[in-house]
């Protein structure tokens, strides 16, 4: 990737960034620690789901309440996303103005609002079909785990414009800037585990 | 922004290296999408029999996450070892305790006959 050795998890500052590059290594190896904790939360609650897929007692099951096109426009939002999120990363690593961070910044919230609305949708569908949490332990299980992404992506939303709030009034110093890079990691994290939820529960589950 | 543009250091080009990153996102964003599109097109459109789509479905996304860690973490070997020894750490966890407990409950399940999972 860069030639300069990496310091620290996702796109680095470069030495032009001089003691804002230093900082980062401490705050950003904790950050990730953080991000692995919470990858192991997740994998726990993948496992939950798993074990009681089948827990259906007589309600509806994954071929009446999952909608693959839905799921389908969910993952390609996101994954745009993480595109925009990159861009802003590069912006912010060279330099460019701040106007155009905040243009990526603000296409990545759009992006994350069209997701969870999508999302909010599917879950209101479900709803409707008698998909509620209480009907059966498949139906606990997957309002445990969808949700609890959407609750991240809602959590990386709300810091998003927290973030854009400091640059408003702070300007790109280097809490700001730490603050971008830890947030391109989280959001980047929400998308893995994306990748999963939508292999493991949707696609598995009209397989 | 008020400091000092970006200077080749150690004669590294700056827009050269930013090209390069670029390329990077757009790539991993390509190789994504087409990993994404595959096993939704073998869900949606069916045809092949379930046991082989659940294995296409298990490696595009693991594969797929590779490429995430790649592109978009920008994990590489090139990194500091501590770095990647969490992750391994956390790899190792995450096997341990999501296959241990899909591994217990469906032999509970198998034993005591309750609904398979």
């Amino acid at each position: 990737m860069s030639r300069e050795a990496a310091k620290y998890p996702g796109l680095n500052l470069s030495s032009a960034h001089g003691k804002d590059h230093e900082a980062a290594e401490s705050l950003m190896f904790g950050f990730w620690v953080f991000l692995m904790s919470d990858a192991i939360l997740f994998g726990m609650v993948f496992a939950t789901y798993v074990t009681s897929v089948h827990a259906t007692a007589g309600g509806p099951g994954p071929y009446q309440l999952y909608d693959i096109k839905s799921i389908f426009v969910e993952t390609l939002l996101l994954l745009a996303s993480s595109f925009t999120f990159g861009m802003a990363s590069l912006t912010l690593k060279y330099k460019h103005s701040t106007p155009r961070l905040v243009g990526w910044l603000a296409a990545t919230l759009i992006l994350g609002v069209a997701f969870l609305c999508f999302e909010l949708h599917d879950f209101s569908t479900m709803f409707a079909k008698g998909g509620v949490p209480s009907r059966s332990g498949f139906l606990s299980a997957f309002f445990d785990l969808v949700p609890l992404h959407g609750l991240h992506v809602t959590g990386g939303c709300v810091w998003l414009i927290c973030l854009v709030g400091q640059i408003a009034r702070y300007g790109l110093d280097t809490k700001t800037k730490l603050g971008i890079m830890r947030l391109a990691l989280f959001w980047h994290f929400l998308d893995i585990v994306w990748i999963a939820i939508f292999s493991v529960v949707y696609l598995a589950g009209l397989t | 922004m008020s400091e000092q543009p970006n200077v080749a250091v150690d004669g590294i080009d700056p827009m050269q290296e930013e090209r390069w990153e670029f390329r990077s996102y757009v790539w991993g964003a390509g190789i994504a999408l087409l990993l994404t599109v595959v096993p939704f097109a073998l869900v949606h459109w069916g045809g092949l029999p379930r046991l082989p789509i659940l294995i296409v479905i298990g490696v595009f996304a693991l594969v797929q996450i590779l490429v995430h860690f790649r592109c978009f973490l920008h994990i590489s070997f090139a990194h500091k070892r501590e770095d990647l020894q969490l992750i391994l750490f956390s790899a190792l966890l995450l096997t341990i305790m999501v296959a241990g407990t899909v591994w217990i409950m469906a032999s509970l399940a198998l034993r005591m006959a309750m609904p398979a999972s």
